[in-house]
C-alpha cells in the first residue's frame, strides 16, 4: 500500500475555511484569519452531543402529528408515517416513495452512519477506512433533503386557508422533525473525517 | 509569506504538492477518494453576470406566488414568504425561522455577497470587507436549500392536485431558474479569489 504523508507529520495545518496549507504553530490562517485547528475541536464529543439530541427529538417527531387537515368538514391529523401510508393507499406510490426516502430513510441512514463513525473512531478502528470516509461524504450530501417535509407542510398550510370550507395547519411534529434535521446537520459538520485516518498513523 | 505549494485533503489530511489546474479540471485524493481541488468552468466576469442574473430572478421568485389553488369558486395563492409565515403561527414558530433561513435568507445573502465580492474582483481589487464576506459565504453554503424547496413545491402540487385545482405560478418558474443559476456560483470555486487577493486589505 502506498504511503501517504499526513499534514500533521509535515508540520502543516489545513485551514478549514479557505483551504490554505498553513505552517503549524500560527494561531490564525494568514490568508483568511480564521482560527486554525489540527482537528476540529472536541469533534467526537460535540458530534455525540448533537447526535443524541437529534435522536431524542426524533421520537416526538414521529409520534406527534405534523399536520392537521380539515377538508370539507372532516378533520384529521397526520404523522409522517401516516402521511406516507395515505399516499401509498391512494395510489400515488411515487410520491409516497419520495416522501418515505426524504423523511424516513435519510434521517435513519444519517443516525446509522453517524453512530457507526462515532463508535469506530472512538475505538480507533482501522476497519474499512476508505468506505467509512465515503459514507461520511454521502450523509453530507443527502442530509439536507430531509427538510423536504417541513417545506411541503409550510406551502400546503399557506395555500389551503378557506376558513369554513377547508384548512390545513402545521402541528408540533414538524417542529421536532425540523430540529432533528438541523441537529443532525450540525452533528455531521462537527465530525472531523480525518479522525477516521488518524487510527492508521497511531498503529504505524 | 511564501507561496503555498501544498494541497491538503480536507477529509484525510493527506498532503500533495500543488499542481496547476485548467478550468473545469478536478483532482481527487488517492487515499480517501474525495475531491481535492476543483477549478470552475467560469471566470470572474461570467460568475458576476450569473450572480446579478440570480439577484434579479430571486426578486421575481419572491414577489410572485409560487402556486395558487381554487375550489368551488374560491381561490388562494401563496408566495415563499407566506409559506414561511404559515409556519410561524402557533407554538412552533422556531421552525419558521429555520425554514426562512434555508429558502430565503441564506440564498439572498449568498447572492448579495457574491455580487459584492465579484464586482470588485472584476476590477482587480479586493472588496471592502473581503475576508468577512468570503468567510460568510463558506458558512452559508450548507444552509441554502433552494433545490429542496423546489422539490417541495412539486410534491405540494401533486399532494393538493387530487383534491383541488392547482396552478403553478410565476414564482415557481423563477425559482426553477434560480435553482439552476445558483448551482455554478455557490460552489467552492469562489475560493480561488483567496489566491488572487491573498491576505486581502488589512
Amino acid at each position: 500500500m502506498r504511503k501517504f504523508n499526513n499534514a500533521s507529520d509535515m508540520n502543516l495545518i489545513l485551514c478549514h475555511l479557505c483551504g490554505n496549507a498553513c505552517v503549524d504553530g500560527v494561531l490564525r490562517c494568514p490568508r483568511c484569519r480564521s482560527t486554525l485547528h489540527r482537528r476540529k475541536p472536541d469533534s467526537l464529543a460535540r458530534t455525540a452531543a448533537f447526535f443524541m439530541a437529534g435522536l431524542i427529538f426524533y421520537i416526538p417527531a414521529n409520534l406527534l402529528p405534523m399536520m392537521y387537515t380539515d377538508m370539507f368538514g372532516s378533520g384529521s391529523e397526520n404523522t409522517i408515517l401516516s402521511g406516507v401510508i395515505e399516499f401509498w393507499e391512494s395510489g400515488s406510490w411515487d410520491i409516497a416513495l419520495l416522501i418515505f426516502i426524504a423523511s424516513v430513510l435519510v434521517p435513519c441512514l444519517k443516525f446509522l452512519v453517524l453512530g457507526t463513525l462515532l463508535v469506530t473512531c472512538r475505538l480507533r478502528s482501522r476497519w474499512a477506512m476508505r468506505e467509512r470516509s465515503k459514507l461520511y461524504r454521502l450523509i453530507e450530501v443527502i442530509g439536507y433533503w430531509s427538510m423536504l417535509d417541513v417545506l411541503v407542510v409550510a406551502l400546503v398550510a399557506a395555500l389551503v386557508q378557506f376558513r369554513t370550507l377547508s384548512s390545513i395547519e402545521p402541528r408540533e411534529g414538524i417542529l421536532f422533525f425540523g430540529l432533528v434535521v438541523v441537529l443532525t446537520m450540525l452533528a455531521a459538520m462537527s465530525f472531523d473525517p480525518r479522525l477516521i485516518w488518524d487510527a492508521e498513523v497511531e498503529h504505524a | 509569506m511564501s507561496k503555498t505549494s501544498w494541497t491538503i485533503c480536507e477529509h484525510c489530511d493527506a498532503v500533495y504538492p500543488s499542481i496547476f489546474l485548467e478550468q473545469g479540471q478536478k483532482t481527487y485524493c488517492l487515499r480517501c477518494g474525495s475531491v481535492l481541488e476543483v477549478v470552475g468552468r467560469l471566470n470572474t466576469q461570467q460568475m458576476l453576470a450569473l450572480s446579478i442574473c440570480a439577484l434579479i430572478v430571486f426578486c421575481i421568485a419572491n414577489a410572485f406566488p409560487v402556486m395558487s389553488i381554487s375550489v368551488q369558486g374560491l381561490s388562494n395563492e401563496a408566495t415563499l414568504w407566506q409559506s414561511i409565515n404559515a409556519l410561524a403561527q402557533g407554538q412552533i414558530s422556531v421552525i419558521a425561522a429555520v425554514a426562512g433561513l434555508t429558502i430565503i435568507l441564506a440564498p439572498l445573502l449568498q447572492i448579495l455577497l457574491l455580487c459584492w465580492v465579484l464586482s470588485f474582483a472584476v476590477a482587480g481589487v479586493a472588496a471592502p470587507g473581503f475576508s468577512v464576506c468570503m468567510r460568510a459565504l463558506e458558512y452559508l453554503r450548507p444552509w441554502s436549500m433552494l433545490e429542496v424547496c423546489l422539490l417541495g413545491i412539486l410534491v405540494a402540487i401533486i399532494k393538493l392536485g387530487g383534491l383541488l385545482d392547482v396552478h403553478p405560478g410565476m414564482g415557481l418558474w423563477a425559482l426553477t431558474m434560480l435553482t439552476l443559476l445558483i448551482i455554478p456560483i455557490s460552489g467552492k470555486s469562489i475560493r480561488r479569489l483567496w489566491e488572487e487577493f491573498e491576505g486581502g486589505p488589512s
